[in-house]
Parts: C-alpha cells; sequence; structure tokens
C-alpha cells in the first residue's frame, strides 16, 4: 500500500525461487519437454533429468534413489507416508495398526491421520485403530519420555516431525526412532523434513527414520514439488493410481522440472548450508533482540537455541496477531501468524496449545522467518516498523 | 478517507467496496470468518470469503480474513443457543450486529488506522439537520448529529438489524448501498463484471446449515422436551408439541385449530413448565411490550417519557403507532392498535412519526 520498502520475513511459508534452480529447470519446461515415460529422445532426456533429480534427491536425504517417489510437495508426501503406509498394511492383511505422532505436526500429517482413525481414508483402503499423539514440552520439543510410553507392538506408524514449521523447534527424531526400534520394532518412523531440510543436514537430522517428506519451495525451489523417501524398503500403496509411475506408488506422468528444481534445490541449500545458517541466525539474534528491548511486553516463544536458525516467534502482549499482520502489510513487513486455513483466516494454533500457551497469548503471536535472502536492511526495516505498529495497535 | 469495508462475500458489499473505490477512498476489504462449524449457508463459508476475495482483486483493493469464531460464538451462538432453552426467540443477527460487526470489528478498524467501517447494509447515515422536516413533532436539532434511516428499497431495507447502534457508531460508519435499490446494486455489480452480481441474497442464519435447519443445530446442543398447549381462554389441554424450545410466540404452524375451525397464535412459552398456550385471533393480542431492562439504546438523545413512536417487531414488519412507556421501571412501548404477540427476544426498533424513515432507537422485548 503505501509502504516503498518490502522485509520479507515469511521464508517459512515460502522462499523465493533460487536463480541456480531457475536456470536448471528452465530446459524441461521447454526444449526438453518430452514425457520420461516416453521411448523417443525426448522423452530419454526428461527421463535422464529425471533420475538423475532423482539420484540427487535421494543423496540429500541419505537413502536409495528407488527410495524416492516423487509428489506435489510436502502435504502429499506426508499423506503418502500416512495413509500409504496404512493402507500397504491393510493390503498385506496385517490388522488395523495405532498411529502415534507428535501434538505439533503439520495439518498434513493430523489430518491425515484423522481420516485414517475416522475411517474417511478409506477409499484408498487406508486405516487405523487408533491416533495417540504425543505431547511436547514448553519449547515445543516432543517428550520421549511421554512418546515412549505410547508406543508397543501394536504400533504401526511413528510420525515426528524434524523441525516444527511454526516455532521452529528441532525434534530428536533420532532418539524417537531409536525408542521405537526398541518398543515397536515393527513401527515405519516418518518425519517431515519440509522445514527442516533447508538448515539441517537430512541424513544427520533425519537419522533413523524410514521415511522423510521434502518439499521445493520451502528451499528455494519451485512450488508444487515435493519428495517422499524411503531409506529402506517399506510397503506404500499408492494413493493416486494411473500408469504406475514411480513404482506404482505415484501415478501420473512425473513433473520433470519440478523434480529437477527439487534437487538443484536441495542441493543448493546443502552447499549454502553453513554459511546460510550462521548468517541468518546472526539476522534473526538481532530481529529478536532488538524487538524484546524495543517493544516491552514481548515474549520469545521458543528457546532460540533449539530452533532452526531463521525462525524468530515472539508474542506481544495485548496486541492481536491478525491487527499486527495487517499494519506490518501496510508497512512493508511480510509476516504471518502461523498456519493459514483455506479461507484465509488464521487459525488458532494448535502448535501453540500443545507448548501450554493460552489462547488469548497464542492470538497474540507473530512468525518472523528469516532465509537465504534476508538482509541486514530486512531486518532494520522491520525493527522500526514493528514497534510502531505495536505502540499504534496499543493506543 | 481510508475505509474499511465488511465484505460478506454477497452483492450489497461487493458493490459498497465498489462505490466507496470510485469514490476516491482508500479501500480495504475484509471478511469475517465467524463460525468454525460446516455451515453452508450465509457469511461463514469459504466459498463466500472467496467471492469476497475475488471482487476485492477485481477492485483492486486489498483484503483480509478476521477470524471472530471465538467472539461469534461467545457473543452470538452461546445466547441464541441460551435463549431458545429459555423460551425465548433471539435475533443473532442483530445481536452479531450488536457485537461483532459494530463493536469487535469497529474497534479494530479504529485501531488499524480507518476513519469509517463501511457494511452493505440497506440503511442510511446522513446528517440530522438536513433532512428535518419542519415542524416536526418529535423533532429536537440538539438530539443527534446524525440519523439512521431505512434504505430507499423498502422491500430490502434493513435498518431494522441496525436498530441499536449510537451516534458513536454512526460516526465512524458507512453505508453506501443504502441509497441504491436492490435492482441498482444488482446493475452496478453486473456493470462491473463482479461475480457475486446474481448471487441470491442470504435467507437464513448464518451458522446454522440447511439440511440440518434449527432443529437439528439446537437438538446437539441442547435438550429438547416436549410440551403440553393449553388453550388460554378455556385452560383445557388442546395438543402437544415435540420441543417446547422451537416454539415461537405469535407462531401458528404446528399448533392446530380451535373447536372453531379457527387458526390459534402461540401467546406464551414456559418451558420450565413444559407448557404452550395459545389463543384464538381475539385473544393472541397485546397492547404492551416491555422491554428488557437495560436493552433500550437510543441513536439520539432518548425519548421522554409518553413520546409517540413506530414500533416494528420483525425485520419486515409494519411499523405500528405507539407510545414510549415507562412503568415501575420497566420501559415499554404501548400500541395505539391490538398487535400480535411479541416473542420475547425479539427487537423492537422504533421509528420517528413525522419522519418514518429514521430511527429513533431500539430495546429487547421482555
Amino acid at each position: 500500500m503505501t509502504a516503498t520498502r518490502l522485509a520479507y520475513l515469511d521464508h517459512a511459508a515460502s522462499s523465493p525461487l533460487r536463480p541456480e534452480v531457475a536456470e536448471a529447470m528452465a530446459p524441461y519446461g521447454d526444449d526438453w519437454f518430452g514425457n520420461p515415460s516416453g521411448s523417443h529422445r525426448l522423452a530419454r532426456r526428461a527421463r535422464l533429468a529425471l533420475e538423475e533429480a532423482r539420484e540427487a534427491v535421494a543423496a540429500s536425504v541419505g537413502a536409495p534413489p528407488e527410495g524416492v517417489v516423487f509428489t506435489s510437495g510436502g502435504t502429499e508426501a506426508d499423506n503418502l507416508a500416512v495413509l500409504g503406509t496404512l493402507a500397504a498394511r491393510l493390503d498385506h492383511g496385517l490388522p488395523h495398526g495405532v498411529v502415534v505422532c507428535s501434538a505439533v505436526e503439520h495439518a498434513a500429517v493430523l489430518e491425515a491421520c484423522g481420516a485414517a482413525a475416522r475411517g474417511s481414508a478409506r477409499v484408498f483402503g487406508a486405516a487405523c485403530a487408533e491416533v495417540r499423539e504425543a505431547p511436547v514440552d514448553a519449547d515445543g520439543a516432543v517428550d520421549l519420555e511421554a512418546l515412549a510410553g505410547l508406543l508397543g507392538p501394536e504400533v504401526a506408524l511413528v510420525s515426528v516431525m524434524t523441525a516444527n514449521n511454526e516455532v521452529g523447534t528441532i525434534q530428536p527424531v533420532a532418539a524417537v526412532a531409536e525408542l521405537v526400534r526398541r518398543a515397536a520394532p515393527g513401527a515405519v518412523v516418518h518425519t517431515d523434513a519440509v522445514q527442516a531440510a533447508t538448515y539441517l543436514d537430512l541424513p544427520e537430522a533425519t537419522a533413523g527414520a524410514d521415511l522423510v517428506s521434502v518439499s521445493a519451495h520451502k528451499l528455494g525451489g519451485p512450488k508444487g514439488s515435493g519428495a517422499l523417501v524411503a531409506r529402506r524398503e517399506v510397503p506404500i500403496a499408492p494413493l493416486v493410481f494411473g500408469g504406475g509411475q514411480e513404482r506404482g506408488r505415484r501415478s501420473g506422468t512425473q513433473n520433470v522440472s519440478g523434480a529437477v528444481g527439487l534437487a538443484a534445490a536441495l542441493e543448493s541449500a546443502a552447499r549454502c548450508r553453513q554459511a546460510d545458517a550462521e548468517r541468518v541466525a546472526s539476522l534473526r539474534g538481532e530481529l529478536a533482540d532488538g524487538l524484546l528491548a524495543r517493544v516491552p511486553g514481548t515474549v520469545e516463544s521458543v528457546d532460540r537455541a533449539r530452533t532452526l536458525p531463521g525462525h524468530c516467534h515472539l508474542r506481544f502482549a495485548g496486541v492481536e496477531q491478525e491487527e499486527l499482520l495487517v499494519l506490518l502489510d501496510d508497512l512493508g513487513v511480510c509476516a504471518s501468524g502461523g498456519a493459514a486455513c483455506a479461507s484465509g483466516a488464521l487459525k488458532a494454533s494448535h502448535v501453540l496449545s500443545a507448548m501450554g500457551v493460552g489462547p488469548a497469548d497464542a492470538r497474540s503471536a507473530v512468525r518472523f522467518t528469516l532465509g537465504y535472502t534476508t538482509t541486514e536492511a530486512d531486518v532494520a526495516h522491520a525493527l522500526a516498523a514493528v514497534p510502531a505498529a505495536v505502540a499504534q495497535l496499543r493506543g | 478517507m481510508r475505509v474499511l469495508v465488511a465484505m460478506s462475500g454477497g452483492v450489497d458489499s461487493s458493490v459498497a467496496a465498489a462505490l466507496l473505490a470510485e469514490a476516491g477512498h482508500e479501500v480495504v476489504g475484509a471478511t469475517l470468518k465467524l463460525w468454525g462449524g460446516s455451515s453452508d449457508s450465509g457469511c461463514c463459508s469459504v466459498a463466500d470469503v472467496d467471492d469476497a476475495r475475488r471482487v476485492a482483486q477485481q477492485l483492486g483493493i486489498a483484503h483480509h480474513v478476521f477470524d471472530l469464531t471465538d467472539d461469534f460464538a461467545a457473543a452470538v451462538v452461546e445466547p441464541y443457543v441460551a435463549a431458545h432453552a429459555a423460551g425465548r426467540t433471539p435475533n443473532p443477527c442483530i445481536e452479531c450486529n450488536r457485537h461483532i460487526k459494530f463493536a469487535r470489528l469497529l474497534d479494530r478498524a479504529r485501531r488499524l488506522g480507518f476513519d469509517k467501517l463501511a457494511t452493505g447494509h440497506h440503511a442510511r447515515v446522513e446528517p440530522a439537520a438536513r433532512r428535518a422536516p419542519s415542524g416536526a413533532r418529535n423533532r429536537r436539532p440538539d438530539a443527534a448529529a446524525l440519523q439512521l434511516l431505512r434504505g430507499v428499497d423498502g422491500a430490502k431495507d434493513q435498518s431494522y438489524v441496525l436498530s441499536m447502534l449510537g451516534q458513536d457508531q454512526l460516526a465512524r460508519l458507512a453505508l453506501p448501498v443504502g441509497a441504491l435499490t436492490k435492482a441498482e446494486v444488482r446493475a452496478r455489480a453486473a456493470r462491473l463484471g463482479l461475480r457475486t452480481a446474481g448471487k441470491p441474497d442470504s435467507q437464513d442464519v448464518c451458522f446454522i446449515r440447511r439440511d440440518e435447519g434449527r432443529r437439528g443445530f439446537l437438538a446437539g446442543r441442547l435438550e429438547l422436551h416436549p410440551a403440553e398447549v393449553v388453550d388460554l381462554r378455556s385452560g383445557r389441554l388442546v395438543g402437544s408439541v415435540p420441543e417446547a424450545e422451537l416454539v415461537t410466540v405469535g407462531q401458528r404452524r404446528g399448533v392446530g385449530h380451535g373447536p372453531d375451525g379457527r387458526r390459534r397464535y402461540v401467546v406464551a412459552v414456559d418451558v420450565r413448565r413444559r407448557r404452550v398456550t395459545v389463543a384464538g385471533p381475539e385473544d393472541a393480542v397485546v397492547r404492551r411490550v416491555a422491554l428488557a431492562p437495560g436493552s433500550v439504546t437510543w441513536v439520539g438523545a432518548p425519548l421522554p417519557l409518553g413520546a409517540r413512536a413506530l414500533a416494528q417487531v420483525s425485520a419486515h414488519g409494519r411499523a405500528a403507532p405507539c407510545t414510549v412507556a415507562v412503568r415501575r421501571g420497566e420501559a415499554a412501548v404501548e400500541f395505539d392498535e391490538p398487535q400480535r404477540p411479541v416473542a420475547p427476544g425479539q427487537t423492537v426498533a422504533l421509528y420517528d412519526p413525522s419522519d418514518p424513515d429514521a430511527v429513533l432507537g431500539a430495546g429487547v422485548a421482555a
């Protein structure tokens, strides 16, 4: 509106396309448009790109290439992980299993689990006996002791995200996998690494997980591209039926340029990881410390040491996030309140609620997420705009 | 002027936004998400939000979605259920206007730096001086700077659901379509190519799904009780109803005919005693309607005792001549002619007899 400067601080929602990714993708929307399932030279060229992308994605996660199922994004990958494994169990004549997940999972996991429990995912042959939610501590990290208490031989699937999308808390995935191996050896361990992939080394951060979800656009890749990556051979029934692409696990002509973009974005993020993580963490520190100092009644939701470097989740006492976001938008600061629902309204955060934050406090929260394009000037702009906006709202 | 337009996704608020933008104001649209349930009608569905957002895009204005579901549940839905449990008949649209649109949203608009809030209601806000007809009996020139007037399209007038507004609210309110007929509104929307141009008017309570209805909605939220139906004059049991909580004073449906074959009206609902009282047309009349203590509001200065007014007791009812009275500390309207009984919980809107378009104030039937 009136803003002349724009500070984009919503990288957890989507990160701008990296130039090298755009460059890598370009030929597959253009000259090399062939269908990778065909047999002629243009088809073979597309197939080559697809398989190279598959290998690159597999390598960045630490999995064999045949474990990669390209999807339309993180949500589909999560759905395939939950519903696909549950459906495969029933296909194999196994009884309905129990699903265990953390209370702060992304809606893509929670809603898929809910659909399986309600039986509304029957169309895919997916169902489960029960969903158990593991509580989290005040920083949003899963409570391992409580989680252990939910495990048993009846558990079919355990899903704990690598890092939380709203508050950025890094989860102890390797420790979760350890617990599962001991108490529920038959269970599949899934982790949604959509947010973590930018900043964490996936083989390490997701060690022990059987299935890993990634999404390109959070990494500076294109929207509409993601993958579910299996580290070992896990039976997965398809949710999308057709020509049997992706080894029958996901039919439909592959999004070749999207897959190339996902691979390029993962590679690019990995190459810049250390430098970016340090730089972004330092800017995040400036932003958080600056706002804590300048805006009275500001609370940092999570201990910074436990989060991804780009997340800055603050609560401004007595301010409503919906109002603050409107003013920040006017002032050219793009931030968010957490997860948005289909209508565009802000949903009451199940993450903050699980962390023990009361509803009124939760409504005062704003998530600033920094990324590879964030500069000192962006932080300076936010440090000027946010105190002014909060002051206006507090009248 | 900076104006926040409450855009429901309907044609009236779409055109309200368009008119303000055309007039050169800085306009921002906002759609309220008011109900988390799966209502398919009214102002709460994703489809309506999509319509509002698309219209805002077409007009080139910013658009936000505000989630006021908690406030709406507490200020509108819960009291709606509680009123039915007590045998009253609330008007949730009026309570939404009172507590949400012209309180919560109006405050928000002010905090966000907007000069005014606009809605698509068919009513008008005008400076009082401009309209005061000479020699008007009730006219008190110092009483009000602003008047709330009926919309020019009599059939679509919505001043009744705004009748509880006062000067503070009117001063920050813009009602751009009140000066147009509905046909003009639709024509303007069509000319602008807005996708809401042909959208039907919303009719129902927005948080109640068409397929569940009021009965289905309430049945899930409170215990419904059968009741005996008793004739007012004879005191005799004449029938029964399955759910006393769903019966409204003034209703004719479902309570049968009298022995003379004439229709009967509900004149009282006593949920506690599980009794519905009915009467024939000559007995089902009232002269006096008491107003709930603390429910009376005035557009301008309070009317003096004994002042003459026109009282309207439903959204599209006829306004009938009455006198405003206070007896034993209780405000009431006393009609010149007998009226059908007014259900407790309904709003009684008062209009100016010398300027029948002008709202004077409102109260809620006790």
